[in-house]
């Protein structure tokens, strides 16, 4: 704790004495009653003792200065003794004093604050119960939102003129051609670590060349559309409840509301179309990146030949491999895109309620796209693919 | 009005020039605040009033010019010379500024838990005193920033302006978005503070009614000039902009209060 509020120098420090005159005790008080001599003079005049008297006269007579903070202690010292039964009677208050006086005395009549429990069990038990009714309300609330945005999208397909075509193709650009870069470069990397930790286990068999199969199903299947997810989830899905919330903050939900305008077909359907076309996308690019990164792996440390990759590569993913992980991004992005929107509904109206709900929107939504995932992987072994 | 007694500026403004991109805000602006001073400011939107009291306070630096605050120039302090400087103004930014994750109470309490070392229970203490002061019932004590309303949102930015009991004062529209009686009341509650704590206050406002019932002295920031004066005298204003501000239906409006009164 830094203390740059320190006591006046030693000519001026604050002091004060009592002298007795039969049932009065005198207490003289001077020098300056300051915020810096508070420390000193708190403990002492809470002690004060008065031995017996039954009036007592505060002299200020001496005073030089005084702030609120010494106001205060003088006043409360009166306080703290009249409640005690005693007559109490500031004398000699200088004129400039006075209206400072006045206004504490009258006007601070409020008993201190109390400061809330803060470190006890029922507390934490409170928080958890909170935390509770919280996370079941959000799902509620989004499984609503959801039968929101399944009928507006409905009305959009039956009606397409409802279609914000330019908005659509704004946020196609956001979410999917400007996260190419960093998708690409997040799966090429993954399909480095991949071929390199399976090359590492497998060498111990001899079957090097078996790394291409497990990059083939591992990206194909899992990797490639994951990275492309929570990648997107974070880039675009929190930049949804920013900008849904920010829009909030702003009055700017409340005037599309009054134009008489749809404000899920203005603000929900572009992004969660958009976002559901460029998911797919993404998910194709990175799944190649991730075996480019994977193959240029197995060709300098497995010396395993382009040709050969290939052939492995297309023994190991036949069948439904690709498509099972490429049919699961439109749900991902679905997912992405009612989690990030809802969640920016849901700002309320001050700044940093925006921050809030976009943690929230990005967690949420990663940990839903992850639920779904585990969902698919089920689902698929029990159909046998 | 109360007549100021002591001639000692406070706050002196030499030279200031503000540039912000290619728009000149203050163009070689001098400026003294009198000790134990109102002083207001007016201006039109945009005309640089708060970034005067940002440039005062040392949030945006001068292009040119110098600011002197207490004696010193602000630009030149840093470190616990600036605190110490820091500790003797209070500042009520816009909308009180209350840092929105602790309660009124504990907001008033942040400069004297950063800068002093009194007891908890001194420091509650105080924090109620405050709170009385600028008007507030003790319930809002415990209450979070979002839970109240704007004009006592106001006024614990105030308490906490004042926690460390400062010199000067500065006000950034203090009633902008008040309804007119709340205004007022905050109006009389700067009045009554000023003189019982011996303030020098630095005002920005858009309210003419507030400048009528607290300044003594009003400045007027019009195409980057700064014109001194009092509301009787400004009325009389060649400037256009100046004499339609105080002389137009508003200012009239505002002036004839004060004649009946």
């Amino acid at each position: 704790m830094s203390t740059i509020i320190r006591p006046p120098a030693e000519a001026n420090a604050a002091w004060y004495r009592t002298e007795r005159q039969g049932d009065t005790l005198r207490v003289v008080v001077g020098g300056f009653w300051v915020i810096g001599e508070a420390r000193r003079l708190d403990p002492d005049l809470r002690a004060l003792d008065v031995a017996g008297a039954t009036r007592v006269e505060i002299d200020c007579a001496a005073l030089d200065r005084l702030d609120t903070i010494g106001a205060w202690l003088l006043l409360r010292t009166k306080r703290t003794l009249e409640h005690h039964g005693l007559v109490v009677q500031p004398t000699n208050v200088r004129p400039e004093y006075r209206a400072l006086v006045h206004t504490i005395d009258f006007e601070c009549r409020a008993p201190p604050v109390a400061p809330p429990p803060r470190y006890s069990f029922t507390r934490r038990l409170e928080r958890i119960g909170r935390g509770l009714c919280h996370a079941l309300h959000q799902g509620y609330q989004l499984v609503g939102f959801f039968g929101l945005v399944v009928f507006e999208t409905a009305a959009t397909v039956l009606q397409p003129r409802r279609l914000r075509v330019a908005a659509l193709f704004h946020q196609m650009e956001e979410t999917g051609l400007n996260a190419l870069p960093i998708i690409g470069l997040l799966s090429f990397l993954i399909g480095v670590v991949v071929a390199y930790q399976g090359a590492d286990q497998l060498r111990q068999f001899g079957a090097e060349v078996f790394t291409v199969n497990l990059l083939g199903v591992g990206i194909l299947r899992e990797l490639g559309g994951l990275m492309a997810a929570i990648i997107v989830a974070g880039r675009s899905g929190s930049a949804f409840t920013a900008q849904i919330g920010t829009m909030k903050v702003s009055e700017e939900l409340d005037a599309i509301q009054i134009s008489g305008l749809n404000m899920i077909e203005v603000l929900v359907l572009p992004r969660l179309l958009a976002i559901m076309l460029t998911l797919p996308l993404l998910t194709f690019y990175s799944n190649a990146m991730g075996l480019l990164g994977g193959g240029v792996m197995c060709y300098f440390d497995l010396n395993i030949t382009i040709p050969v990759f290939l052939h492995q590569l297309r023994d190991a993913v036949a069948g439904w491999t690709f498509w099972v992980g490429f049919i699961k991004a439109p749900v991902f992005a679905f997912i992405i895109a009612l989690v990030g929107c809802n969640q920016g509904f849901q700002v309320e109206r001050n700044a940093s309620s925006v921050g809030r709900h976009t943690t929230q929107a990005v967690v949420e939504s990663i940990f839903l796209v992850i639920v779904a995932d585990a969902v698919f992987s089920i689902t698929f072994s029990w159909l046998g693919i | 009005m109360s007549a100021i007694t002591n001639r000692h500026p406070v706050i002196q403004v030499k030279g200031l020039v503000t540039r912000i991109g290619d728009r000149v805000l203050h163009d070689h602006i001098d400026l003294d605040v009198y000790q134990s001073e109102v002083l207001g400011v007016v201006g039109g939107s945009g005309s640089g009033k708060s970034v005067l009291l940002r440039s005062i306070i040392g949030l945006q630096q001068p292009s040119e010019g110098r600011i002197e605050v207490l004696g010193q120039n602000v630009a030149d302090l840093d470190g616990d010379d600036l605190v110490r400087m820091q500790i003797r103004w209070g500042v009520l930014f816009q909308d009180g500024a209350l840092f929105g994750d602790q309660t009124v109470a504990e907001n008033v309490q942040i400069p004297l838990r950063e800068h002093t070392d009194l007891s908890q229970q001194l420091m509650a203490e105080i924090a109620s005193v405050k709170l009385s002061m600028v008007g507030l019932p003790p319930d809002a004590a415990s209450k979070y920033p979002a839970e109240l309303s704007g004009g006592m949102r106001k006024r614990a930015g105030l308490a906490r302006a004042l926690a460390l009991d400062p010199e000067l004062l500065f006000l950034d529209e203090p009633t902008a978005g008040l309804d007119p009686i709340s205004a007022a009341q905050f109006d009389e509650l700067v009045r009554d503070l000023q003189r019982s704590l011996r303030l020098t206050v630095f005002m920005v406002t858009h309210d003419i009614d507030t400048l009528r019932a607290t300044t003594d002295r009003i400045a007027v920031l019009v195409d980057s000039k700064l014109t001194l004066g009092t509301i009787a005298t400004l009325r009389n204003d060649p400037n256009p902009w100046i004499h339609e501000y105080f002389a137009g239906v508003r200012g009239r409006a505002a002036l004839e209060t004060e004649k009946v009164c």
